[in-house]
Formats: C-alpha cells, structure tokens, sequence
C-alpha cells in the first residue's frame, strides 16, 4: 500500500520524525482552518500518489487567508496526471536552508537493507543516482543486526551532510529506520529532508509504501486502506479475492498461477496482440473462482477475445473444464472464449468441452495457438 | 543423482495437521517420499494417516530422524516455524507459504545465513522440489514428472515450472531435480545455488532456467553461468510485456526504475551463452533437441 505525503507524515509522527506542522483538509474552508492554525506563511499540497505535483501548480504558498482559500479552490479537484486532487495537505511553510535525501528499502540482490542518504536531495534522486551516484551513500544493513549510531553518523559524514545539521539527521535516520522496521514498511523516503533557516532537520514529504502482507499485525492501517483508490475492475478482483490488474489491450487473460498469467501476455504480444489485464486464479480454478473471473473480465469492454490458460497440476483438468461450463451457465460472457487447458486428464477435459465448441467456444492444444485465435478473433471483428 | 533432496530424505511435515499440510504431506508420501513425522504444537502423541505427530521439531528429529522439512503453517508462524528446524538441526527446509511480510523473510534468512549455515532453505512462497522418481516435497504433481535425467530445472514460477516439467516429460526427456525457488523478494535458495549444485550432479546434463521480472537473481545467475557452469542452459524470463510498476502476481515479480525488467535479463542470460527462449513452449522445445544432440 502506497501512503499519501499526509498519511505517510502521520506514519512519520508515530516515530518521532519530525515533520511541519500541519493538517489534512477535503474542502476550501477546512484548508483555509488548517492554514490559520499552521500559521501563515502556510504551503497547501495537492494528495496525489503522483511525481511532479509541484510543476503541476498542485503546491502553492499562501500569506493570508485569501490567499489560502483561492489556493485551495484551483487545487482541490484538480487534475494531475489523471489522479484527482480530493485532499490537500496544509502545513506551515519551511524556511529552508538545504536539502538532503534519505530512505531505506530492501536491497534484494544484497538480501539485506538499503540505506540511502544525500546531500543532494530536493530533486529526482534517481536523476543524481544516473548523473553523480558518488552523491549518494549508500549502506548495507543486516536485519538481524540492525543500525548502530555510530554507522549512521559515518553515514552521515560522508554523504557531505552539513555539520550543523549531522546531529539531526543521524536522529532522523534512527527513528526512520525503526518505522522503516517496526512499521513494516517496503520503502521509506524523505525528499527533501531539510535544516530550516532556525536549525533544525524535518521532513518535508513523505514517501511510504508498506508491506501488505503485514497488515495483519497493523489494524492501524484500516483506515489508510480505506483511501486506496482502484479502478471499478480492480476493486471488483480484490473483492472476489483474484490476482489481477488491468492493461489497455483487448484480450481478456485468465491463467492459473502467476507466471502462467505473465507467460500468456508475452505470448499474446508475440503473436501481435495485446492483453486487457493480468488474472492470476491461484491453484484452485473452481467454478466458483472462474465465474468471478468471467464476471470481472465481462465488465472491460476492450475485451474482444477471452483466452483462458490452465496448467492442471493437482488441480485436474476435467474439473476445471466442468468448472468453466458452469462458470459459463452463470456468466454471459460477451466476447468469444478461447481455452487452452494442459496438463493432468487434458484429454478428458478436451472430450468435456467438445460437445461445447462453437465459434464462441474454441478449444485449442497449446498456449502459442490458443493465442494465435484469440488474437484472430481480435483482428476479425475489427474487419466487421 | 539429483540435487538436495534424494530416496534417503527423510521429511517432517510443520502443519501437518493443518487443511494444506495434510492434503499435500500426504501426496507426497503417496510419491514415494518418506514422510516420517509431523509437528503441530499441542498435537503430540497424536498420527495423522499413520504418520506421527510431535510438538516440536525436536522432538520429531530425535524420534524419526528427519533430515527435511517441510512448512506449509500460516504466514504469521511461518518465520519461527523456519528457525524451529534450523534449531532442531534439519538440513532442508522447503517453506510453501505465500504472503510472508518482507521483514520477517529478511531477517529469517540473514539469520539463517549467519547462525545456521548448515540448512538450506528453499522458498517461501514456493512449490517446493521434486526429484522424480525420489522425492517430492511441496505442491507439485507427481505425474507429470519423468524420473531418470538428465535435464535439471530450476524456476521462480509454480505453473511454469509444472508446464516446463510437461513439455519435457512428454518428449520422453526426463529430470534429475526440479526446484521452485519461489516468487518473493528474499529467496532463501537462488539460481546460483542451484546451478552450482546441478553443476557438481553428473546425472545433470543440462539446465532449463525459467525466471521472471523483478529483482536481479537472473543477472547474477547469467555472471555465474559464464564463469563457473559448463552445461548447457536455455532459460525462459515471464513478464516481457509487464508493466512497470505493478506486482505480477509474485511479491518478488516488479519492475521498479530500470531494474528487473525483462530484456536486462534476457540480454544478460544470452550474453553468458544461454539459449534463450521467447517463451515456455520454445524453451522446453530447445531443451529437446539439446539432449537429442547430446544423444
């Protein structure tokens, strides 16, 4: 789950990292509230999960409270890069003095974390990473181990940070990694971390993604997930408990498993087509699982061609082909239907579905040619 | 030969008594794997099918001589359920369980690597490892398998894994050890470890390597290929046409910045001499006639 900048900043506060003083706000007069209580000069951010919000007018300062309001008004319903503008963050405007960068996430090649930290910060660090990587410190951390103040102020040391600010950001880094750790979380970022004109180090955003797969041990987060924003396809997956994310293309993939799923967009790309979405169905390929699956891939009307690809392992053949019978007695499914089912007992599910074949219907032996005809049924409609 | 695990391996099922653990402990004995024990704390003294149950790794090591396990426990118990074994000195340890926080796997495999080089661990979030004819730890289907050799494979991908074992059964070509080292971000087994050991297999003739997007595993492997391995390797990389950005499924299989993409792979993995193969029907094709012209 990807925190929004006031989300991630509320993150930040359970940790002691310091951040301006501030508040969220979904209407004008609320942000014009938060402005008065921030104190002016006070800075109004637009929320979006989007880079370049700045250069987008979606940051505006503002001295008084006319100012505030007419801020909020152009930003709160803004477009940015296709993300709508609901909430805007208004904190007190910093008097900045520098800017430094610092996260950490998981160096999967090392199998150990990541420490990064810069003097360079306020810009795209993947930007100073590509034009002078030498700005950037980087170090390894063993999880079992964990982070020792002495390493962070050599950390800090090297990365040129200035004397006057060394003492708060290595404080920064040690509360940041405990909610880097203790927070469960993928990644945590502050672009810019800063020392203000009066000397003091605080974050100036928030960039937080946390690890789904701990929100057992996170009730907290119930109410960030609420503010997660799907498409109406993906809500309705995640509802049926399906792996799947939509594309743009016009062939509707269902596979089991998820490199079988990532398997048939290559080879429907390599076959000249293009692939509506990703549907992993997990092992199970039930009717129960294929009706839902039918039902979320019957909503996207790119669709023009739904090709199905199983591997039955455990999960024989047969059944999932009885599976998709009445998966198709309870869906009606609007575009054509292209199977491809190998593995345990294909041969039987190929005799169960053979007295089923129609144009609508199509049973074919390998992936590269069930492909190919979902990609032909594509091309002859759009001849039609 | 085969890679790991063999017809001595004698394995204890953590969770065994647990709706997954029971379904596939017990296909794996029917395989023909010696399933000797099982664990589930509170549940000692009792048998599930005839297998006996214990409350601790120990315990089950002691009485059974159990060499391997295997842990097919809830995500929140699968971390101490890992280090348990390593601690009762169990040398393999096949993890199925998906949806592991990234934490918890961090540190069990640092800790691992540090405290207890003596075991392997392989997965989580795998199918686990079938030496055909041997062996079968994990979620695979026996079936499909053909025993005898010579082609060793190693993947990230369950379903990939089964159809590449198909593709070659169905040609006649056997396999020597088939190992799914999963799809998320800490693999505690990688491609290195398995090619270096299929390296040192005689029986092993050749490799087939089916990768996918997200991290630098493959890249490592493609250095270690042109350095250390002598047999021939075709691989297949899934997720060409992933966009960046989004999790495919695995939480392992994402293309964050310019890394993990596909081409990078592909590229490397060709680079080092290995065939590489559009997709998994090629791939398994290629694998073919490679042990055809090695007669």
């Amino acid at each position: 789950m990807d925190l929004f900048e006031y989300q991630g900043k509320q993150f930040f506060a359970r940790y002691g990292i310091p951040t301006s003083p501030g508040g969220v706000a979904e209407t004008v007069e609320e942000s014009v509230r938060q402005a008065v209580a921030a104190e002016f000069p006070a800075v109004i951010k637009a929320q979006v999960q989007v880079g370049g919000r700045g250069k987008a007018g979606g940051i505006k300062i503002a001295g008084n409270e006319e100012e505030a309001r007419a801020h909020a008004q152009a930003i709160l319903g803004m477009d940015i890069k296709g993300h709508l503008v609901k909430r805007v963050w208004v904190e007190h405007a910093s008097d900045i003095a520098k800017e430094y960068y610092a996260s950490y996430t998981l160096d999967r090649s090392a199998k150990l974390y990541l420490l990064m930290l810069s003097a360079k910060g306020g810009v795209d660090i993947e930007e100073v990473a590509a034009t002078d990587p030498g700005a950037i410190v980087r170090r390894h951390i063993d999880p079992v181990e964990g982070v020792d103040r002495e390493m962070l102020e050599e950390a800090v040391e090297s990365a040129g940070i200035d004397p006057e600010a060394r003492q708060g950001v290595a404080d920064v880094l040690e509360a940041l990694y405990r909610a880097f750790v203790e927070g469960d979380a993928d990644l945590v970022e502050i672009n810019p971390l800063i020392l203000n004109t009066a000397g003091k180090v605080h974050a100036l955003d928030a960039k937080v993604t946390l690890d789904d797969n701990a929100a057992f041990r996170h009730p907290e987060w119930a109410e960030w997930a609420k503010t997660v924003e799907y498409d109406g396809r993906e809500r309705l997956a995640k509802e049926r408990g399906l792996n799947y994310i939509g594309l743009s293309g016009s062939v509707g993939i269902i596979a089991n498993g998820a490199g079988l799923a990532m398997s048939t967009l290559d080879v429907v790309n390599q076959v000249g087509g293009s692939a509506a979405n990703f549907l992993d169905l997990g092992g199970g390929a039930s009717a129960d699982t294929m009706a839902a699956a039918l039902e979320v891939i019957n909503t996207d009307e790119n669709v023009e061609a739904v090709l199905v690809n199983i591997f039955g392992g455990i999960v024989r053949c047969d059944e999932v082909a009885k599976g998709i019978l009445e998966a198709l007695n309870r869906v009606e499914l609007r575009a054509p239907m292209v199977i491809r089912l190998d593995g345990t007992n294909a041969d039987l599910a190929r005799e169960i579905l053979a007295p089923h074949v129609s144009p609508r219907l199509v049973v074919e032996g390998t992936m590269l040619a069930a492909a190919r005809r979902a990609v032909e049924i594509v091309n002859e409609n759009k001849g039609a | 030969m085969s890679i790991f695990v063999d017809e001595t391996t004698r394995v204890v099922v953590q969770g065994l008594t647990g709706g997954q653990g029971r379904f596939h402990g017990l296909r794996n004995r029917d395989y023909g794997t010696k399933v000797v024990a099982g664990v589930t704390p509170g549940k000692g003294g009792t048998d599930v099918d005839g297998i006996p149950v214990f409350d601790t790794v120990e315990e089950a090591v002691a009485v059974t001589g159990a060499t391997a396990s295997f842990v097919s426990v809830p995500p929140r118990f699968a971390g101490d359920a890992v280090l348990e074994a390593a601690k009762a000195g169990v040398s393999f340890v096949v993890c199925i369980t998906e949806f592991i926080p990234a934490k918890d796997e961090a540190y069990f495999f640092n800790l691992l690597r540090d405290e207890y080089p003596g075991t392997r661990l392989l997965g989580p979030n795998c199918p686990g490892i079938i030496s055909p004819g041997k062996c079968n730890i994990g979620i695979t289907s026996g079936d499909i398998a053909l025993p005898g050799g010579p082609v060793g494979i190693v993947s990230r991908s369950g379903t990939l894994t089964y159809q590449a074992i198909h593709e070659l059964s169905q040609q006649g070509v056997g396999q020597t050890t088939c190992v799914g080292i999963g799809g998320d971000p800490v693999p505690g087994t990688s491609f290195i470890d398995c090619l270096a050991a299929f390296e040192a297999d005689p029986e092993t003739k050749a490799v087939l390597m089916i990768g996918e997007i997200g991290g630098a595993d493959e890249e490592k492997a493609a250095a270690f290929i042109a350095e250390h391995f002598s047999k021939p390797v075709v691989a297949y990389i899934a997720g060409q046409t992933a966009p960046p950005g989004k999790k495919m499924g695995h939480a392992g299989a994402i293309i964050s910045g310019s890394q993990g993409t596909a081409k990078a792979k592909m590229d490397a993995l060709a680079e080092a001499g290995v065939i590489v193969a559009p997709n998994p029907t090629a791939a398994g094709e290629a694998m073919v006639e490679i042990i055809h012209k090695l007669g």
